[in-house]
């Protein structure tokens, strides 16, 4: 008998293979995490290592008793901090999501009708920021914003301002930082969608009575509505949960979830509550994701 | 329904000096580049006409059609629809429709919303989009497909659908890009004639592109054969047919036979060619303006050749050769005759005979046609 039909007495055959790796990839990197987190969320803060208590505990000789802890959660209800870190970072996200549309909805169009060899060349620009680190990426703007920084030195000497502007450490640094990090992911798949539209349609339109921005509207942006969609959830999930951006360039007060996590976690070695925070930053998320996931299966399925 | 040509127009606008054109171009040109797509193109098109734009790809005849449109601004020359110069005025205020080669159906609308699209955009009454669109679905048999979108529906049907969207704002002048290119040949057949039968109920004013010459001749009340940017020659299908103004017309419309030869004699009725390609003189009962001596050609319709095994009358219009293929086509064979010049001969015959004698392969016959039948081309 050969190994292959060895293996298959087992039921391991090639294609079962194919299946099982993703799952035990999503299994080993994705569940068993989460269930670590979920687990941790519903214990006792301790001053140990690791800082809470197991959630399975031997009572007397022969009893096992779980033990789980909701006052995390109701912590996070009672106190406003963390419901107002919720509120801005969904509002942060969402304002960063509408600029994201405003400025990439105008260059994921010119890209899409671009000359092929033009489009090839506008496309590696808007993806090349990513050969660059994040951080890295982040830490120029703070070199950019700063008092003495390059735009606050350029418009003093041409004689624009006299006292340099505050931008660092602002909503406005903020925003500027996710705006710039996030844009590729709202172009790209918005260039995908833009890049199959019939552009006679256009002409069509035109030819029954439509200026010309009368037709984008009545024809494109219906027609790019899922790759808007897409576009945006890409910029939106990722940006309420952002962490990096809002802490090195939004300043002191820029409250967001993301920030309230590290802090719990890492300063105040509150693990327990850190845990709940997240899973109720991705129960908040799970909406979002599967509509995404829903464009996604529409847009593959060509349905408009 | 007028039979020949179809097309609406009754009389012959084209022949009246006096009769003012609907669609006047005049000295069109349009280059991309070094290119020259549309080269000085002038055009008189008459009102209830359905004028074919009939070429290779590359012609230039969509480049033409969409400066009717609007769609592309000729770098020279003017154009006059209804009166009216239009040469700068953009497709959303031309009294033009056009319907495209991909039907360009907006795809996120049903059928109706297609169709009522141009008339929201005028700012036609509520109650009057509703009717008009009814009629118009009811006019192109699609009134159970209203609520359907154009990925649910045949490709005849997006046809149909997009015939109705550009008709339903009554334009004066009606644009077709290969309206019937994308159709299978049957389907085509069919719809050649609802066309037919729609323009002459509505009485608007087609211009119509295609490279199918069939579909032009059955279509036109005109065509205009388009060749590297120029209209070569503008007439009625039979004219187009019949009377070809240069080799080119002759070999695009139809199978030809070319005859090249030289002009032996030139008299007002009659012309004289010695023809080496034939290997004998051909006579031909019509006149030509050529200098003597002149290298001329002599067309010949491989329908008006007779074909036999006995020698005919008279030594001139005739050839012997040995017959190299047959094609059988059912309704009529296609005959290749090789003469002994190296020339081949392309003869049509109708099978008007169940059991005829059949010429079969490597036979010798004679051919030979009327002194009417040749078209004399100087160029």
């Amino acid at each position: 008998m050969t190994t292959a039909g060895r293996l298959r007495r087992f039921g391991v055959t090639g294609r079962g293979l194919v299946v099982v790796l993703p799952y035990l990839w999503l299994m080993l990197f994705f569940v068993v995490p989460f269930v670590i987190v979920l687990k941790i969320s519903f214990s006792d803060i301790d001053l140990a290592i690791p800082p809470y208590k197991p959630l399975l505990e031997w009572v007397g000789k022969n009893s096992l008793a779980i033990k789980l802890n909701f006052n995390n959660y109701a912590f996070l209800f009672t106190d406003r901090l963390y419901v107002n870190a919720f509120l801005n970072s969904i509002k942060v996200a969402f304002i960063s999501t509408v600029l994201c549309l405003v400025i990439g909805y105008p260059m994921a169009y010119g890209i899409a009708r671009a000359k092929p060899r033009t489009r090839n060349v506008l496309l590696l620009l808007v993806i090349l920021p990513f050969w660059t680190s994040l951080l890295l990426r982040v830490y120029a703007w703070i070199g950019l914003l700063k008092a003495n920084g390059v735009i606050n030195e350029v418009l003093t000497w041409l004689g624009v301002i006299h006292d340099p502007l505050n931008m660092l450490y602002t909503p406005f640094a903020m925003y500027v930082g996710i705006v710039y990090s996030y844009l590729p992911f709202l172009i790209l798949p918005l260039y995908a969608n833009l890049e199959k539209m019939d552009w006679q349609l256009l002409e069509a339109a035109e030819d029954l009575g439509c200026r010309p921005w009368q037709a984008f509207y009545k024809i494109t942006l219906p027609l790019s509505r899922n790759g808007i969609l897409a576009g945006s959830m890409l910029v939106f999930i990722p940006a309420v949960g952002e962490f990096v951006i809002p802490a090195l360039l939004g300043g002191p007060n820029a409250l967001m979830i993301g920030r309230v996590l590290w802090d719990e976690f890492f300063s105040n070695r509150a693990w327990p509550v850190a845990s709940a925070v997240a899973i109720l930053l991705l129960i908040l998320l799970v909406p979002f994701m599967m509509w995404y996931q829903n464009i996604q299966a529409r847009e593959s399925a060509g349905v408009r | 329904m007028s039979t020949s040509g179809g097309a609406a127009v009754k009389a012959a606008p084209w022949k009246d000096q006096a009769a003012k054109p609907y669609v006047q171009v005049e000295g069109i040109s349009k280059s991309f580049g070094d290119f020259k797509a549309v080269n000085d193109v002038s055009l008189k098109i008459y009102k209830g006409e359905i004028f074919c734009l009939l070429g290779a790809s590359g012609c230039g005849k969509t480049t033409l059609l969409r400066m009717l449109g609007g769609f592309e601004t000729p770098s020279a020359g003017k154009i006059f629809i209804d009166g009216e110069d239009m040469t700068g005025v953009p497709p959303y205020e031309r009294p033009v429709n056009m319907m495209f080669q991909s039907y360009a159906l907006f795809p996120h609308m049903n059928v109706e919303q297609n169709v009522a699209f141009g008339l929201k955009q005028d700012r036609v009454p509520k109650s009057e989009i509703q009717e008009r669109v009814a009629t118009m679905l009811d006019l192109v048999k699609l009134g159970d497909f209203a609520k359907r979108k154009p990925h649910q529906l045949s490709g005849g049907q997006r046809q149909r659908v997009a015939l109705a969207r550009s008709l339903v704002k009554r334009p004066k002048l009606l644009l077709l890009d290969e309206p019937l290119g994308a159709l299978d040949k049957k389907l085509r057949e069919h719809t050649q004639f609802e066309l037919i039968s729609l323009q002459d109920k509505l009485g608007v004013t087609f211009v119509v592109v295609t490279h199918d010459q069939e579909e032009a001749m059955t279509l036109a009340s005109r065509i205009g054969v388009m060749n590297h940017g120029e209209i070569v020659q503008a007439g009625t299908p039979s004219e187009i047919y019949e009377f070809p103004s240069s080799k080119f017309v002759a070999d695009f419309i139809g199978s030809v036979n070319m005859f090249e030869g030289k002009l032996i004699e030139d008299e007002p009725e009659y012309v004289r060619i010695g023809s080496e390609e034939l290997g004998g003189t051909i006579y031909v009962s019509h006149g030509i303006s050529a200098p003597p001596e002149a290298i001329v050609w002599a067309a010949v319709r491989p329908e008006k050749i007779f074909m036999s095994t006995a020698p005919p009358e008279g030594n001139e219009n005739v050839a012997r050769g040995s017959v190299q293929d047959i094609a059988y086509l059912g309704d009529l064979s296609i005959y290749l005759v090789k003469l002994p010049t190296g020339k081949v001969v392309r003869v049509t015959q109708p099978n008007t005979s169940r059991h005829a004698e059949a010429i079969t392969w490597d036979q010798q016959v004679y051919l030979s046609w009327d002194a009417t039948s040749p078209v004399v081309v100087t160029r």
